[in-house]
């Protein structure tokens, strides 16, 4: 569904990413795991058009979207939450929402609030509060949803789990196991194996800012030598 | 007590066109993060718009004509503005706020002289509105229907922003890119429509202010800069980004005007400077605006460091100034004059370079301590026949005393704000100049302002100016590479981590702000004497850009570059007022390409060139070598 060819950031003259390549095969969950710093977040922005690619390729169903403005990448089909969440702290929880809210590019029945409510049922009681003062786990349930809101094909996820209490880990895995069965495509990026391994099929690892592993997630999961040199687990 | 009533209803029916205006700045500054110096010029077009059109359309359909020709030329403004959005501010979004301002600052002029070329320069006052022509009895005292009206209006278009903001979907955008617009554009909206839509309703609401302006204000070509002081002031006060901040914000505003012009008719804006004085100290962003993101505001690649200039570059620059202590050997008298003034501009677009560039604060003002450094030249000549040298000498201190009192709120602020800021307290220094006539002889200056008869010959004055400006210059360079130097550079840089090293970093920039302000003055003194006159003109924005423009096309981060930039401007200048009426046109619209085009200034373009030429071989050698 989405391939990537050697792919390369820069900030400023800093070089962030060497050539990344890999695929997200459609209906299926791909993991990309690394340490801090090994361009994960780089990675999903630039496939979003929030950092310009220096050069390689991007392709959305064999379509070169690269170099492409965000508004135009979202309407393609990518839907992205940030790992900050970026959540619009002055305005309600519905309004955050309506924000995100977008007719499907296809023919598919569209999210809506009820849904994105039934997926995330702590959103319900929340419709009138400021998004700035719910609580984190409440907070990246908002980005969720409010990204699902615009009925994206490919869900892009910067580390879901991220800062979240246990419990509420759980029930981002659950969404995101809710949201494969339902027919989305997800990439998530995640340091944590416990939580990318009960979700994804596939593992991409990066390192440095070039892919050192590309498999199925079990086959990571197996090898403690890989999971050492990469993860540092 | 009636009295007071009828003063206070006047207060409303002011504050109206005050609110439009400045919510209209707010809500395009909330989108953009520009603030756009353009918006008095729409507030201005607003009012030109409105009479010509109740003149074409009254003589049709009579009362309803006038009725109709006010959101019409609202209309037109925001077409306006839309257009301005698409040609200029659209290039600007990821420029340094210093380019925003010029640029915006540079349509200042351009519209300035269209609206001269269309309606001409007399002024023009709209008819009385129709059906509100009248005045009705208010506690036993006349007042005008139409400001009824007006009192009115203010409140209406506050609930219509808020049902569009919070009720339509394209409001609830509006405020989502308030806050994040890059978020807006990941979540898949055309930011580039909305900014258009954004630009075009605060245009428009500044034209409306504008257009409600006339029957009770003629419309005339200073309007423009005129109320963007207010403006400011307003937005200040009552938070940028916010719409209900400036609504009771203007109403202050308005009653303190009501007000003051009973109590000190001369300078009733002093007291528009005490509210924003108190405001600022206790509520730094405004009375309901939201803090800024410590270090939101400025945009674009870090700079190099500044450093000091080697030998060669030392020697050329003695070579200069030799050259240039040598032209009174070739020059005739004109050209002498001519020189003295250039190198008059040089040392005051220094002084600005110097908190600009090495203090980071941009100041859109410092035409005030020219202006303080030339009156007081000029008073202590007039009022108590002071010898020239004594005169000079208090110049520099006049300066120094007027970026002392106005730095210490300014150094509070930063980015925009502080632009903002800087401006008002200018515009201030300018209206006491301009108002206070027993003092300083208002719009007809202070006359016979000469230099002692040992420094009167055109060559013996160019000299004394040449001295004093290589001395001032060399000088500030000096304190550039000081302790002090590298501390306000910290300040610039990293407000936290200068005061992590034990930098009081407003200290260290209000003291930078006051330097400025006496180099400013001494150059203000000297320009006095050269002139031989002070006229308020001295003090006025137009002054204030001059001097930014000339740091501009040299380069911000260049010491050497406002030398340059002095001289190319005002012989450009000198020489574009000798060709045509519309220079101030011509002008603007350089401003703005140079804005679009070098955002770095002529100096600092030629500089990233050499870096980047320096950089390149170490790069094709890694490719050779691959």
């Amino acid at each position: 569904m989405l391939s990537v060819r050697a792919l390369e950031v820069l900030y400023g003259r800093a070089q962030v990413l060497f050539g990344v390549g890999f695929d997200v095969p459609g209906g299926q969950v791909t993991a990309l795991m690394g340490r801090n710093g090994a361009g994960k977040s780089t990675t999903l922005k630039a496939l979003m058009g929030l950092v310009p690619p220096a050069s390689g390729e991007i392709r959305l169903d064999g379509r070169r979207v690269d170099g492409w403005p965000p508004y135009r990448i979202a309407r393609a089909g990518l839907g992205y939450v940030a790992e900050d969440r970026r959540i619009f702290p002055d305005m309600t929880v519905a309004e955050n929402l309506e924000v995100g809210r977008r007719a499907p590019a296809d023919g598919r029945a569209p999210w809506t609030v009820a849904e994105v409510e039934r997926l995330f049922p702590n959103l319900a009681d929340l419709r009138d509060r400021r998004a700035g003062q719910t609580s984190g786990g409440e907070q990246q349930m908002l980005a969720v949803a409010r990204t699902l809101m615009g009925n994206p094909r490919l869900l892009l996820l910067d580390e879901p789990s991220e800062g979240l209490a246990p419990v509420i880990v759980q029930q981002m895995a659950a969404a995101v196991r809710a949201l494969k069965a339902g027919g989305v495509t997800v990439l998530l990026s995640e340091q944590n194996l416990r939580f990318a391994g009960s979700v994804a099929d596939r593992a991409v690892v990066l390192e440095k800012g070039a892919v050192r592993f590309d498999g199925a997630m079990a086959a990571l999961a197996d090898d403690p030598a890989l999971r050492h040199t990469y993860l540092a687990l | 007590m009636d009295f007071v009533a009828v003063q206070f209803l006047t207060g409303l029916a002011s504050a109206c066109a005050l609110f439009l205006v400045a919510c209209g700045l707010s809500i395009i500054f909330g989108v953009t993060r520009i603030v756009n110096f353009a918006h008095g010029s729409f507030f201005m077009v607003g009012a030109y718009g409105a009479y010509s059109l109740s003149g074409a359309l009254m003589p049709l359909l009579g009362g309803l004509g006038f009725w109709l020709a006010l959101p019409l030329a609202a209309l037109g403004v925001g077409l306006l503005g839309a257009l301005v959005e698409v040609a200029v501010l659209r290039r600007l979004y990821r420029s340094h706020e210093l380019f925003q301002l010029l640029a915006t600052f540079g349509l200042v002029l351009v519209i300035k002289d269209a609206a001269l070329i269309t309606w001409g320069p007399q002024d023009l006052l709209g008819p009385r509105a129709p059906g509100a022509a009248g005045a009705v009895t208010v506690l036993g005292e006349q007042i005008p229907e139409y400001d009824l009206v007006l009192i009115a209006l203010g409140p209406l278009v506050l609930a219509g922003l808020w049902l569009l903001f919070h009720r339509t979907r394209w409001g609830v955008l509006v405020r989502a890119a308030t806050q994040d617009r890059e978020m807006v554009g990941a979540l898949g909206v055309d930011q580039k429509k909305l900014f258009t839509g954004v630009v075009f309703l605060g245009s428009a609401l500044a034209g409306l202010g504008g257009a409600v302006q006339i029957p009770r204000e003629a419309a005339n070509l200073n309007m423009d800069l005129n109320i963007i002081a207010e403006v400011f002031a307003v937005t200040v006060v009552g938070g940028m980004g916010s719409i209900a901040g400036p609504f009771l914000a203007a109403l202050l505003v308005a009653q303190l005007n009501a007000f003051g012009i009973l109590i000190l008719p001369e300078i009733s804006i002093v007291l528009l400077f005490l509210v924003m004085a108190v405001v600022l100290v206790l509520r730094p962003q405004g009375l309901l605006g939201r803090k800024e993101l410590a270090g939101s505001a400025t945009h674009g690649a870090p700079e190099s460091p500044l450093r000091p200039e080697g030998w060669t570059l030392g020697l050329i620059g003695l070579a200069v100034l030799l050259a240039l202590a040598a032209l009174p050997l070739v020059a005739g008298g004109y050209q002498l004059s001519v020189a003295s003034e250039i190198l008059i501009f040089a040392l005051f677009a220094a002084s600005l370079q110097f908190i600009m560039g090495v203090g980071g604060m941009i100041s859109f003002g410092h035409a005030a301590y020219l202006g303080l450094g030339a009156y007081a030249v000029a008073l202590s000549v007039t009022h108590w026949h002071a010898p020239m040298t004594g005169a000079l000498a208090l110049a520099p201190v006049a300066g120094a005393l007027g970026a002392l009192v106005f730095g210490w709120f300014c150094v509070r602020l930063s980015g925009v704000y502080l632009a903002m800021l800087t401006l008002a307290f200018a515009q201030i220094a300018w209206a006491v100049a301009f108002q206070w006539v027993g003092l300083t002889g208002g719009d007809n200056g202070l006359l016979g302002i000469w230099p002692a008869a040992w420094a009167s010959a055109p060559a013996a004055f160019y000299w004394l100016t040449l001295g004093l400006v290589a001395a001032a210059v060399l000088l500030l360079r000096r304190i550039v590479f000081a302790p002090f130097g590298y501390g306000l550079r910290a300040s610039r840089d990293s407000t936290l981590r200068a005061e992590a090293v034990g930098i009081h970093t407003r200290r260290q920039r209000w003291y930078g702000f006051t330097l400025a302000g006496a180099f400013a003055g001494l150059a203000g003194g000297l320009y006095a004497f050269a002139k031989g006159s002070v006229f308020p003109e001295v003090l006025s924005i137009p002054m204030s850009l001059d001097a930014l423009v000339m740091v501009l096309l040299g380069g911000v981060q260049t010491l050497a570059g406002p030398l340059v930039g002095a001289a190319v401007f005002d012989g450009l200048q000198t020489w574009l007022m000798s060709e045509t009426d519309y220079w101030r046109a011509i002008v603007g619209a350089g401003v703005v390409a140079l804005c679009v085009a070098f955002p770095r200034g002529l100096v600092g373009n030629l500089r990233a060139l050499q870096e980047s030429r320096r950089d390149t071989p170490a790069v094709s050698e890694e490719g050779a070598s691959g």
